[in-house]
């Protein structure tokens, strides 16, 4: 068997296809086989860079295992396997047939070790994904993954020229640490921001996310993102910039988060909320804070796809996930409650929870650089998680004052799916050390100190007193339903707009212009034909001194525009 | 859907209350604590005494406050691309 085909990914996109195609009953087992099948296969795999591949003369290096892309392929079997757990009971084949496909290309980008191989997979997630959003069966769905799907193709187009400028400039494919300063590096930055969600650029996962299925949200939480994250780990770690663009990601959106009414887009904020530590890791790049950005990738992962499954759950059953709609839910979901409960103390960072192990070695790592102004911005940040993640989700559904749904529990495979993400939050929290092991360079980091734990404590459960301080006496924000401006706001109604001023002047000019326009066709079709008829300039037969002397002509012409 | 609607322990007036004060039993317990514990300030500011405590309960009520005034600016009716033609 040739080496390329023992790639984890190539195995679980076969299976997506096996999915558009087998027994309908078969599809829940294959979403929750398939992953675990790539990840004992990933662990098979020596490390190094190997797998290669020529296509059109190109050398590429399909597979690269070391402790970076092997921590992130890691966690994306896992979530992947969690995701068609939670997925069982689901028979649309193109959602089983998609999210497989998409995790594939999202392992087979994290195992790329060449620019053109990264770029086919960073295309193949974006097209694969947009299914989980178009699964949804509405227009509206329609809408939001057309525009969903146009930005994560440029993303992936200012890669293909970022790697085009890069290869041309150095002769290099390679996808190592590129730095802003290389041909291309720029192009290739901003393609990863893009997928980031860098602020500015971020409105797509707002915009999308929360439009996909039940399902299709969790999948989409897990991959694209982190990908992202991946990526600018192994080519920008270091470059300084990272760490403004981080700290902003981190504060920004938790604003939104605190007016946003429907929950799963306030978990959308919340996601962006949390890749800015993630970059901001990065940004800083040194052992300790990449160690930390992936610690807290695969954290994330877990406690944003457990977050993301209740809320899926109390859409299922509920039928809406709007605050405003919701609460009391505890008496009918307790369990999914429970889980809701787990996810949220594990994002707030509480001591035994996983993001406690894995967000305070970026900030740690922050502070031992001396990044004060980014360190603050964190810890503002870390209180911010607390509002929208910690508090808001939970409480206005769950508890808050009951609006009377009496539905049932959410479905067994979706009850497995949360409890075995709640318990491996829980795990990580209680237990780092088999997560220390894996991370890309040795850990020397010791989370349980009592400092840490009581300062901790100190900023969660102050502002935890703040909340019901602020609640009770009625000065927290209600939940209202309302849509909120964010950035789409300039591709959905601004431009829109200017095309329509444009197109209204280009009518009352249009008869001038086209007169103009017709008039010169006119012209140039009687010149071109009177040139080319029979007894035309250019049709009559030319004696060989003239040819040569026109080359002559021509080619002095363009030796004098050359060197002159 | 009134008829639906019980009481749950968790509503009960007491039992709300019973968490509330536990919070700031807690809070006074962390509180305490600073008097004890041994820190390791990494720029200063850090080590004042109460410094996360006030942290965490400031920028909880910057977050809070800030939401009315950004509703009147960013919030808009939920129809509002003219995108909810559907259910």
């Amino acid at each position: 068997m040739p080496e390329w085909l023992a790639n984890p990914a190539l195995v679980i996109m076969a299976g997506g296809l096996l999915a558009a195609v087998c027994p309908r009953a078969w599809l829940g087992a294959l979403a929750v086989a398939l992953p675990a099948l790539g990840l004992t296969l990933l662990w098979q795999l020596p490390l190094g860079t190997y797998a290669p591949v020529t296509l059109f003369q190109l050398e590429l290096a399909t597979i690269r295992i070391d402790g970076l892309s092997r921590i992130w392929a890691t966690i994306f079997h896992i979530a992947g396997g969690l995701a068609g757990l939670y997925a069982w009971h689901v028979r649309d084949r193109v959602q089983h047939a998609a999210a497989l496909i998409y995790a594939g290309a999202a392992i087979g980008a994290v195992l790329a070790a060449d620019l053109v191989t990264l770029f086919i997979y960073w295309e193949l997630t974006a097209i694969a994904s947009v299914f989980l959003i178009w699964a949804r069966g509405t227009a509206r769905a329609y809408r939001v993954g057309m525009r969903y799907l146009v930005i994560q193709v440029v993303s992936g187009l200012l890669l293909m020229a970022g790697a085009i400028i890069h290869y041309r400039a150095t002769g290099s494919l390679a996808f190592n640490q590129l730095g802003l300063e290389v041909p291309g590096g720029w192009l290739i930055f901003l393609a990863f921001g893009i997928k980031c969600a860098f602020p500015l650029l971020h409105n797509w996962l707002q915009d999308a996310y929360p439009e996909a299925t039940v399902t299709g949200t969790v999948v989409l939480s897990v991959f694209t993102t982190k990908l992202a994250v991946y990526a600018l780990a192994r080519g920008f770690a270091g470059e300084e910039i990272l760490i403004t663009i981080g700290a902003a990601m981190t504060a920004f959106p938790i604003f939104f988060a605190v007016i946003e009414n429907d929950l799963r887009r306030v978990l959308a904020y919340s996601l962006n909320n949390q890749l800015g530590f993630m970059v901001v890791g990065i940004g800083i790049g040194t052992e300790m804070a990449l160690n930390g950005a992936a610690a807290h990738a695969f954290a994330h992962i877990l406690y944003k796809a457990l977050l993301f499954m209740s809320m899926g759950a109390v859409l299922y059953r509920v039928g809406t996930i709007k605050a405003s709609e919701l609460g009391g839910l505890y008496k009918s979901m307790p369990l999914t409650a429970v889980f809701c409960i787990i996810g949220a103390m594990s994002i707030s960072a509480f001591p035994l929870f996983s993001g406690f192990v894995t967000k305070s070695m970026i900030l740690t790592a922050a502070a031992v650089e001396h990044h004060w102004v980014a360190w603050l911005v964190l810890l503002f940040a870390s209180a911010g998680v607390l509002d929208h993640s910690g508090i808001k989700v939970p409480f206005f559904s769950f508890f808050h004052h009951d609006v009377g749904h009496r539905v049932p529990e959410a479905p067994w495979n979706m009850l497995a799916a949360m409890g075995i993400t709640a318990l491996l939050c829980i795990a990580i929290g209680v237990y780092p050390a088999p997560l220390y092991a894996i991370l890309p360079f040795a850990v020397d980091y010791a989370p349980y100190t009592t400092a840490h734990v009581i300062t901790q404590l100190q900023l969660l459960l102050f502002a935890a007193l703040a909340f019901t301080t602020l609640f009770r006496r009625g000065w927290y924000p209600p939940e209202i339903p309302a849509l909120n401006l964010d950035s789409d706001w300039v591709y959905r109604r601004l431009a829109p707009l200017l095309l329509t001023r444009v197109r209204g002047i280009a009518d009352r000019w249009g008869d001038a212009l086209s007169e103009l326009a017709s008039g010169a066709g006119r012209r140039g079709l009687a010149l071109t034909r009177r040139v080319y008829q029979p007894d035309g300039v250019l049709a009559k037969p030319w004696g060989t001194g003239v040819m040569t002397l026109w080359v002559a002509v021509l080619l002095a012409a363009y030796l004098l525009f050359y060197f002159g | 859907m009134s008829k639906q609607s019980s009481t749950g322990w968790l509503e009960r007036a007491s039992t709300v209350n019973g968490i509330v004060y536990a919070l700031w039993g807690l809070c006074a317990l962390l509180i305490a604590a600073e008097f004890v514990y041994h820190k390791h300030p990494y720029f200063g500011f850090d080590g004042w005494f109460g410094f996360y405590a006030l942290a965490g309960f400031g920028a909880y009520c910057v977050i809070v406050f800030s939401a009315k005034g950004l509703r009147r600016l960013l919030a808009r009716d939920e129809d509002y691309y003219g995108e909810d033609g559907d259910a």
